[in-house]
């Protein structure tokens, strides 16, 4: 049995320690938001909150995550996840879509450091979440924009 | 409930019903749309199904317009553009207007390729005239029915946001209220379509309709498919390409937590089990002999090797005009390069899928894909069923960029359901992806330009080997284009036979398209192509033959101003005295950059253009190289004519991303073969651009009233050139290979 707390409320799983938190959070509890494109902890489609800091759920064993407050783009919300979720919006970000979860999980890591970015803090923190169809200028512009409002 | 027909003699067909729940239901087929890119016709088939399946536009009582879409939404922003077209003509209220993936039906066909698919950037230029249409007499059928409501004439309404108005008395009646209505009008005729000039939403920046739900993580892709009893299955390939399995051992997998079946396929072996992980993690554990077939030995060098041999000789003649032997031997001086091309992956963010439930009656598919048509053949073809008993769910898609045309992973998931009798999903794992993927083709170029006294170019000659994206395709979609009323053992055994005639026909030609289609007006062209398939998979990637052609064509009329002293962007001006689209876009992108400028410091400037379905695209680069070789794009700015655009902020995105995947070809990395097989297998040894490596990007949209091209691929065939050519501004060094590499170009 593993005790996961996931989005502020806690499951009781039957699951081998060794799955990934991904797998676990995709097929166990339904949250399909964290998306599978590597598996290798290259791309961040799978980038998840573990007390606050921004990890790739496909090299994060659940035994390794037990106790810890984890949140999904699902349970993303307050202030800077309202501001983020508006920008992106606003800013047309997603072309597919399959890799948002993860840019949008890792702006907020930033935001929640770093209220007021600069382009080279952005890239710095973003570089390594990957979008094969190429909205990175558009994910740039909505990290600025949703710093200006995230701030109280 | 009443159906009717307009528009005999063009073979468009209107159907108008109400249905109690659902509302106005407007339905018409356009086999005959105006655009076709010259593919195998299919034969007009009747929309003669009464209710909803085949609808193109519906409105509730409570006025949600719903737009039916036949084409997958990639991320190439297809959703709202197609619902854009008709809501335009509709006066939709654009608040109430949503989006629905159309269910598998004949009726949804692309005319461009004969089956209901996604691809060539076909999806506007084909739906255009049938979705106006569509929206002007369903707009027609309500006025109709506000005015006999009021007891007026028709003349004294119009149609606005979503309400018909009576003019002189200012009255209104929503379109929810006048559903019922509606559909017993007659159904008119001829509706005039709307003027260019009256348009309230083409040409607006609209927001996607989908971008709520890809913000929220809550679209769902192929991966996100949930079904009661599911099973997920992880599929093992044979290790190189062609190899058969010889034996396999699976009891130590039977054993583990979880796995419920071990099933050999045509494909490889499917490990399937409750959960993702417990699949992979049994796969590790499968001990499999594999006939390894004859291509054990095939690497990029030796197909290299016999390509440089095979270039010696001649070709099939695709394009051949004057005389281009004798010119080049008169010519004052001639130029001459080889260029290469590599590998490449697609690299979809979401690795391939499918899901499939396989009933003894019927058949279900949910899949990410291009290709409907393709899909439901295949589906049928493997369970036995008859065609109507297969339907094929379009889910949303992680990218697509051509990979998704095939139908190997639908194949997998029918047969494993099929096998196991319960619902299955195939989930390829990245390197599965990877290392299965049916590349875009190696290529290898000879070139001569023959420069008369003046230094003007007046003969090309263009001979390129390599194998043909089109073949694979053909295989694949040969059942799915014979016609329906075929018999089952006699259409397949006429679509195998038909393969070796189309890729006769069809092969050499898709192959060669962006170095055929050029437009540099010279006396003098022949373009050769010897069709060379050393046996790695191959398919359309993203702007299929034109990523290589534009490459190859671009760089080398560089070289050719190089050679004869003139401005890459005036002869290029010159050249193209016959084709003022290209001209225009490529002066536009000139002005735009400051071409006739210095740049900054440091900084180095490219120029390419080229057209891709009758869209054409220039871009001026702006480039640095350090010492160590590092190229880094900083700035592109780009022109486009795409005919009337629909929505300008897609038209930026389309470019922006095609410019992505487009430096990943040309900066990043490449797949390379050794031992018969991919040598890479994820994104830590096939990398994709960054944010970081990211240029600005300025698209400068030409206006125009002609009816729309395409988007979703022009912005990839020029970006490499561009960069290349910027290059060789930096460094002197010319690049006739790609990806580029700091090695390359090091000082020192
Ligand atoms: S799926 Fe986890 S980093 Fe790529
Ligand atoms: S939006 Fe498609 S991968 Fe980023």
């Amino acid at each position: 049995m593993v005790e996961l707390k996931v989005n502020k409320k806690t499951y009781r799983l039957d699951v081998d320690p060794e799955t990934p938190l991904l797998w676990v959070l995709r097929e166990e509890l339904g949250l399909n938001g964290t998306k599978y494109s590597c598996g290798i902890g290259e791309c961040g489609a799978c980038v998840v909150h573990v007390d606050g800091a921004a990890t790739r759920s496909c090299v994060t064993a659940v035994s390794e995550v037990k106790g810890k407050e984890i949140t999904t783009i699902e349970g993303l919300a307050g202030l800077i996840g309202e501001a983020l979720s508006e920008a992106w919006i606003d800013g047309d970000v997603p072309q597919c879509g399959y890799c948002q979860s993860g840019q949008i999980m890792t702006a907020a890591e930033l935001l929640a450091s770093n209220p007021r970015p600069s382009d080279s803090d952005i890239d710095a923190a973003m570089s390594g979440v990957l979008c094969r169809c190429g909205t990175y200028n558009e994910i740039r512009r909505a990290v600025h924009r949703a710093a200006g409002r995230s701030r109280p | 409930m009443r159906g009717r027909l307009f528009d005999e003699e063009r073979r468009q067909f209107l159907q108008v019903s109400f249905i109690a729940g659902v509302g106005l239901v407007v339905g018409c087929s356009f086999h005959k749309a105006e655009a076709s890119l010259d593919a195998p016709a299919s034969p007009v088939e009747k929309a003669s199904k009464p209710l909803a399946p085949n609808a193109w536009i519906r409105i509730s009582g409570s006025g949600e317009v719903t737009v039916v879409v036949n084409h997958s939404e990639l991320g190439q922003g297809i959703f709202t553009a197609l619902a854009m077209i008709a809501a335009e003509e509709l006066e939709a209220d654009w608040s109430k207007v949503r989006t629905e993936m159309a269910s598998m039906d004949p009726v949804y066909a692309n005319p461009a390729f004969g089956v209901q698919a996604t691809g060539g950037s076909t999806s506007v230029r084909t739906c255009w005239v049938a979705l106006k249409k569509a929206g002007a007499a369903t707009r027609e059928l309500l006025v109709a029915a506000a005015a006999s409501t009021w007891g007026v004439s028709v003349r004294e309404c119009r149609a606005e946001s979503g309400k018909v108005v009576h003019g002189p008395s200012g009255r209104s009646l929503l379109y929810g209220q006048l559903v019922e209505k509606a559909a017993s009008m007659p159904v008119p005729h001829d509706v005039p379509l709307k003027k260019h000039r009256d348009f309230k939403v083409i040409g607006k920046k609209m927001r996607r309709l989908d971008t709520e739900l890809k913000t929220q993580g809550r679209a769902v892709f192929g991966m996100d498919v949930r079904l009661k009893g599911l099973l997920t299955a992880v599929v093992v390939h044979p290790p190189v390409f062609g190899a058969r399995l010889k034996s396999l051992d699976h009891s130590k997998a039977m054993s583990m937590p979880g796995v419920r079946h071990v099933v050999p396929i045509s494909t490889g072996v499917a490990v399937v089990a409750d959960r993702f992980w417990q699949a992979k993690k049994a796969v590790e554990t499968l001990r499999i002999e594999w006939d390894q077939g004859n291509k054990a030995n095939l690497g990029s060098e030796n197909i290299r090797a016999r390509w440089v041999e095979l270039a010696k000789q001649r070709g099939d003649r695709v394009r051949d005009q004057g005389d281009v032997d004798i010119a080049l031997k008169k010519a004052a001086k001639v130029v001459e390069a080889v260029y290469e091309l590599p590998f490449q992956a697609h690299g979809c963010p979401e690795p391939m899928n499918c899901t499939a439930f396989v009933r003894g009656d019927g058949c279900d598919v949910w899949v990410p894909t291009q290709n409907q048509g393709g899909s439901h053949e295949i589906a049928a073809a493997i369970t036995g069923l008859d065609l109507d008993r297969v339907r094929v769910h379009t889910t949303f898609s992680g990218g697509g960029f051509g990979r998704r045309g095939d139908v190997d992973f639908v194949a997998e998931a029918v047969e494993v359901s099929k096998a196991v009798k319960v619902p299955v999903k195939v989930v390829w794992t990245r390197e599965e992806d990877i290392r299965n993927d049916h590349f875009r083709p190696a290529s290898y170029h000879v070139l001569r330009a023959g420069l008369d006294a003046t230094g003007k170019p007046v003969a090309l000659h263009y001979l390129f080997v390599g194998p043909s994206w089109m073949d694979g395709m053909i295989e694949t979609l040969a059942p799915a284009i014979m016609p329906r009323w075929f018999p089952r053992f006699l259409k397949n055994a006429a679509a195998h036979g038909a393969v070796p005639i189309a890729k006769y026909f069809k092969s050499a030609e898709a192959a060669s398209e962006g170095a055929s289609t050029m437009a540099y007006a010279m006396e003098h062209i022949r373009v050769e192509y010897i069709k060379d398939d050393p046996g790695v998979p191959t398919g359309a990637w993203r702007s299929v033959a034109h990523s290589g052609h534009a490459f190859v064509v671009e760089s080398f009329v560089d070289e050719i101003a190089m050679a004869s002293g003139n401005d890459p962007f005036q002869l290029r001006m010159d050249l193209l005295r016959n084709a003022p689209k290209r001209r225009k876009v490529l002066k536009i992108a000139a002005e735009k950059s400051g071409w006739e400028k210095k740049p900054p410091d440091g900084i180095h400037r490219g120029i390419a253009v080229h057209d891709f379905h009758d869209t054409p695209a220039a871009m001026v680069t702006e480039v640095s190289v350090d010492k160590a070789g590092q190229v880094r794009v900083h700035r592109v700015v780009c022109a486009v004519d795409c005919g009337t655009v629909i929505n300008p902020k897609n038209v930026e995105a389309q470019i922006s991303g095609a410019i992505a995947f487009g430096l990943t070809a040309t900066l990043k990395g490449s797949i390379t073969i050794g031992k018969g097989r991919a040598e890479q297998s994820n994104f830590d040894d096939f990398p994709l651009l960054r944010m970081d490596e990211m240029p600005k990007v300025e698209v400068h949209i030409v206006e125009s009233e002609a009816a729309p091209t395409g988007i979703g691929e022009v912005g990839v065939p020029p970006i490499a050139p561009a960069v290349a050519n910027a290059v060789f501004a930096a460094t002197g060094k010319r690049i006739r290979k790609l990806p580029i590499t700091s090695r390359d170009l090091a000082k020192g």
